[in-house]
């Protein structure tokens, strides 16, 4: 058993009582909700006749459904429209502080709480979403929940969970050019598998973590879910404290000080116990591209898709099933696979560096002719800070089509969906079998520079091509 | 499917029920109700769109089409099922399609813990005995009596040695899955907690 980790220290600190049967009762310290996961949670605290405990605990914004392309409302999607003025009614009902459409502060919620300073070190953080592991990268536990844990949180500010055990996964060396979180946390799920993680926390640790920017490490615990751990943490350090620094709900003055006292003593030990430790080598990851249906299932750029005789027993079948959704053959290079959508976007890779990094690649170039090409900032902050930088003119110049901030193609509950059997160069986290909207399109995994790339010669490229 | 759905409340000690085998790894809970059917204020109507876009592509030869399977009620499945989005809308459409138990090699943390708060026990099995189940339930029906005290799973033919976690068994042989009422109990310990987190008091703009 783990100990004198930050999960640890963090776990124990929140923990109300232990429940007769074995699990913890944990206090959560920020709670995240959005449109899609909480009605039926309000509508149970309603049936049971009970209040939000802590409404100034919870933080409401709207990003699965909002449409990208007109948000005027009403939305045009009846339903898209009752969920938005459900989630205004129960926020204004129970006093929940919500960031809605042209607040300025609306956007996926995994970006916006980082970038409005809500999300801190040593904090519990829940949200019913699985991504909110993307929090861990400021030294916070942060999990997704469902929505019956949401109606937990709301009426207890407390939930039922089983300690998890806490895995180290310490990356030596550095990321070499034109390689990036994305790419890392992709090897890490392909190095360990889509299920390693189930029952764990994931420490991301060692010097190519270390020098990863804040938004960076977002990429990487964002992604903690897709190797089947619900949490994934860093520990923090004077990156975390300094991108805080300042941002609108972060302590201010006195309360800074004291923060930033209390903040520095959260890490794991050194000599902490860890009930798994892997080590990855960051320098011999290449630009990594998914070429099947689970994010584990993903190869360098210069690599071709496995054969099924290289693959383990426990993989095959999968990769079988892969094969034939995907239509792509064992053998077969990854490279030059051509592709007729690309979508830059989500709460994986939506952030500013994440559009810099993009906007760069297209400098001066065209989207190939054979590609729909967009880019969906994280957030009304992304967005704005991208105009005044002038990205999104960089992005329309070169073909891309600019829009409004959303979780839009990652999962396509709006209009913005894949046709037929497409093939999609995609900066999101998932490529499950129909995740961007049509029941039979292909989702291809990669960084967004690589989907910047991908975008310009109309298939799959080597963005190290474009950076040098 | 079943055309009433009623959820279980209280104390689950026995399930018995025909078993339906949906044979596959990493079955993520997109597949299970995809996101389109997430636009819902409630999770009334999600039965009838289980596994809605597997079931097209097999054009009636999906697990849930087939006529021998439609009053089944306990779900053989294989490894990390459940895997990816933590939409509880999935284990909602499950259970409302007619789906009280699940037995598999493994599941998705937060799968799983969705399943135990709307009362579906999970339990799992080796890979060896979930085949040995599959490959019976082909040529066919298996009715299976699951006592959940002993954690034993019974049958005319098949007899197996569940694993559920102990938390998770104890919850239901008590009726306390249902989590709120549990939580609330310890409302002076919560204050408590709340009062004496460092952060709560530097955190003044949350307010």
């Amino acid at each position: 058993m783990s100990q004198n980790t930050l999960f640890d220290k963090v776990w124990d600190l929140h923990k109300v009582s232990s429940l007769p049967g074995g699990s913890d009762q944990i206090f959560i310290g920020l709670h995240l909700i959005h449109e899609v996961t909480s009605p039926q949670a309000f509508g149970a605290l309603k049936d049971k006749n009970l209040k939000v405990k802590f409404p100034e605990r919870t933080v409401a914004t709207v990003d699965h459904i909002v449409p990208t392309d007109n948000q005027s409302r009403p939305f045009k999607d009846s339903l898209a429209e009752q969920m938005i003025e459900t989630l205004e009614k129960n926020c204004l009902k129970h006093k929940i502080r919500f960031f809605n459409i042209g607040s300025g502060n609306q956007g996926i919620v995994h970006v916006v709480a980082p970038e409005l300073g809500l999300t801190q070190p040593g904090m519990t953080i829940a949200c019913g979403d699985s991504h909110t592991s993307t929090h861990g990268a400021f030294g916070s536990i942060a999990f997704g929940i469902g929505t019956s844990q949401v109606r937990d949180v709301l009426a207890t500010q407390t939930i039922a969970m089983n300690k998890l055990k806490v895995r180290q996964i310490w990356c030596d060396n550095k990321l070499s050019k034109g390689v990036y979180a994305k790419d890392l946390v992709l090897h890490i799920i392909n190095e360990l598998g889509v299920k390693a993680g189930v029952g764990f926390a994931y420490e991301f640790a060692g010097p190519a973590i270390n020098a990863l920017s804040m938004e960076e490490r977002m990429t990487i615990c964002n992604m903690s879910i897709e190797g089947g751990a619900r949490c994934g943490y860093i520990n923090p350090d004077e990156k975390t404290f300094s991108y805080i620094k300042n941002k609108l709900c972060a302590p201010k003055n006195e309360h800074w000080k004291n923060a930033l006292t209390w903040w520095k003593t959260l890490k794991s030990d050194e000599n902490s116990i860890y009930d798994d430790v892997i080590k990855i080598d960051a320098s011999k990851i290449e630009p990594t591209v998914t070429w099947g249906i689970t994010p584990s299932q993903s190869i360098g750029i210069n690599q071709q898709i496995p054969l099924l005789a290289e693959l383990s027993p426990n993989d095959k079948l999968v990769a079988e099933e892969a094969f034939e959704y995907m239509s792509f053959k064992p053998g077969q290079s990854i490279k030059d696979i051509p592709v007729e959508v690309c979508f830059i976007g989500s709460c994986t890779n939506g952030r500013i560096s994440d559009l810099r990094i993009a906007a760069k690649v297209l400098k001066d170039k065209k989207v190939s002719k054979n590609v729909k090409a967009f880019v969906v900032p994280g957030s009304e902050r992304v967005a704005n800070e991208a105009k005044k930088e002038g990205l999104d003119q960089i992005f329309k110049d070169s073909g891309f089509q600019w829009r409004e901030p959303g979780c839009s193609m990652c999962l396509a509950m709006n209009s913005d969906k894949l046709i037929g059997n497409q093939v999609s160069a995609s900066s999101s986290n998932r490529n499950f079998k129909g995740r961007q909207g049509s029941p039979n399109g292909r989702t291809l995994l990669m960084s967004p520079a690589m989907v910047a790339a991908a975008a310009i010669n109309g298939k799959v490229s080597d963005v190290r091509e474009f950076i040098n | 499917m079943k055309s009433e759905f009623t959820p279980p409340i209280g104390r689950i000690s026995q399930i018995t029920g025909k078993c339906i085998s949906l044979i596959g790894n990493d079955i993520d809970t997109d597949r299970i109700i995809p996101a389109r059917f997430l636009k819902c204020v409630d999770f009334d109507s999600l039965g009838k769109s289980v596994f809605e876009d597997d079931r097209k592509t097999l054009k009636g030869s999906h697990a849930f089409d087939l006529k021998e399977n439609q009053d089944s009620s306990i779900l053989i499945v294989n490894s990390n099922f459940g895997c990816g989005s933590s939409r509880e809308h999935a284990p909602q459409a499950l259970i409302r399609w007619g789906i009280r138990a699940i037995i598999g090699e493994s599941f998705a943390d937060i799968f799983y813990s969705n399943c135990i708060a709307i009362g579906i026990p999970c339990f799992t099995l080796p890979k060896k005995s979930i085949q040995e189940i599959q490959k019976y339930n082909v040529s066919q029906s298996l009715l299976l009596e699951i006592d959940m005290k002993n954690s034993l799973a019974k049958s005319k033919d098949l007899n197996f040695n569940l694993d559920i976690k102990e938390s998770s068994r104890k919850m239901f042989l008590s009726g306390e899955w249902d989590a709120t009422s549990t939580l609330l109990e310890n409302a002076n310990l919560i204050e408590n907690k709340f009062n004496q987190l460092p952060y709560i008091k530097f955190n003044v703009q949350l307010l």
